[in-house]
């Protein structure tokens, strides 16, 4: 049976690993190769390098970022953040990506999405979805960062993005991120039921119950980033927790 | 030194960086020429089975690698889909014929409500009897990204492990000098690593 999968998601700008509240980054972490390290010898099961700089870098530095990273990753790599064309993604599956997070451009255009997925499969293209809950309890949907607010919900985007391609779902609730208050699992069991491919739950993970809180919504597989940072042996003390649980895990 | 055939199949460098990791070198091979002097060749491979042979077919490598692996009989490791190319056929898509270095042929996982198609993720192996590829390891977790697989019973005699995914499918087949893994070593970890370092000093031995 295929496990559930534990994924450190890493947030990138300007060269460095930085943490996440609501949004805005805050704490500059470190460097990402030696973050990387770390998390390949304590039993994660993939990483997600993300490219979070508020305005598109220069291609070429997330690029360099990618190429360092994968020289020590012995793990699946996805990598996302400004993701537009089909020439760039080629370039980061180049460098050593091994899957695509693609965000405002899939859900401005899910053409794009198709685009990708007949180019490199639907297996290579984790659709990113981040949403707020409004006060009438609906997802909405954001993109650019959490900028801007799409007239959509994240169940409806979430169906559009597998219907054109997309092989995997990552769902982030901006309300939690960097809260510690766990997943939005409401929104994790909207998403997850919506669609028949894998749901990666992420956003506010403050403590290791919460992990399994995103398995019992429906995620197949969750990520978190803050809360691995800093403490030793963290992603194996996750496994550990979630194993204890019952989830089954590598 | 060991050859990495680059047929256009996409991201070979997280092989490249696994093998240079244990302390290998590694020459990509782009043209059959460039097998000279090389102790082994792996095939790698992602993307689709007819479009895969069909670029070994007009980089000239299916009958060097033929060649290599049973007339010569030197070392050949292929991973994921660079397994699938040694099957005689298969029904990915169309028919199609692969390299015919292993008898038998590929076939397609069917999806239910249980059984999402890819198979992707980490999933256990269940070694059958004692090969090479998976010396010291008890309980292997691997890595996996296919929508098509080498059924048991084309496998049968060579298949040393094997994995469940709506049925049983061979995960290692090992003939001698010919090798093959469905799974990504070069992305499972402690584990894939450990394979290639067993393909990496048998072949040392050669």
């Amino acid at each position: 049976m295929v496990k559930n999968r534990l994924v450190v998601s890493l947030l990138w700008r300007s060269g460095a690993i930085v943490q996440s509240v609501g949004f805005r980054h805050t704490n500059v972490v470190g460097d990402p190769r030696i973050a990387i390290e770390f998390f390949n010898a304590w039993d994660a099961d993939e990483i997600a390098l993300l490219n979070v700089s508020r305005e598109r870098p220069r291609d070429e530095a997330f690029l360099a970022a990618v190429r360092h990273v994968c020289r020590s990753c012995f793990l699946p790599l996805s990598v996302g953040g400004w993701i537009e064309d089909v020439d760039y993604a080629r370039a980061l599956i180049q460098n050593g990506a091994d899957k695509l997070v693609v965000n405002t451009a899939g859900h401005r255009q899910p053409a794009f999405y198709r685009e990708l997925a007949e180019v490199f499969g639907s297996q290579c293209i984790v659709a990113s979805i981040d949403a707020r809950r409004d006060p009438a309890g609906n997802y909405q949907v954001y993109v650019d960062r959490g900028r801007q607010a799409l007239e959509q919900t994240a169940e409806s985007a979430a169906r559009a993005a597998t219907r054109a391609g997309a092989g995997e779902i990552l769902v982030t609730s901006i309300d939690r991120d960097g809260s510690l208050k766990g997943y939005d699992t409401e929104l994790v069991e909207r998403v997850a039921r919506a669609v028949s491919v894998p749901t990666i739950a992420f956003g506010g993970v403050g403590r290791w119950e919460h992990l399994v809180e995103g398995v019992a919504a429906g995620a197949q597989a969750v990520a978190a980033g803050n809360i691995f940072h800093f403490t030793e042996q963290s992603t194996r003390a996750a496994k550990k927790a979630l194993r204890a649980a019952g989830v089954p895990v590598r | 030194m060991i050859g990495v055939i680059d047929y256009g199949a996409g991201n070979l460098r997280s092989l490249q960086n696994a093998l240079e990791w244990i302390g290998e070198t590694v020459r990509v091979v782009m043209t059959p020429r460039q097998l000279d002097g090389l102790k082994a060749v792996v095939v790698p491979g992602v993307g689709a089975f007819g479009a895969a042979m069909e670029r070994l077919q007009s980089a000239g490598f299916v009958e060097p690698l033929r060649n290599w692996a049973m007339v010569d009989r030197r070392p050949l490791l292929g991973i994921c889909l660079g397994m699938q190319l040694l099957a005689r056929y298969s029904h990915e898509a169309g028919e199609h014929e692969g390299l015919g270095i292993f008898e038998g042929t590929v076939e397609a996982i069917r999806p239910s409500a249980a059984v999402k198609v890819p198979h992707m993720g980490w999933n256990e192996l269940v070694i059958r009897r004692e090969g090479i590829l998976l010396r010291g390891l008890e309980r292997p977790v691997c890595y996996f990204v296919h929508g098509y697989y080498v059924p048991l019973s084309a496998a049968e005699a060579h298949c040393t492990a094997t994995c469940s995914h709506g049925g049983d499918f061979a995960a290692v087949i090992e003939r001698d000098n010919v090798m093959g893994v469905q799974f990504h070593p070069e992305k499972s970890q402690r584990d894939g690593l450990q394979v290639l370092k067993n393909f990496v000093s048998a072949v040392r031995q050669w």
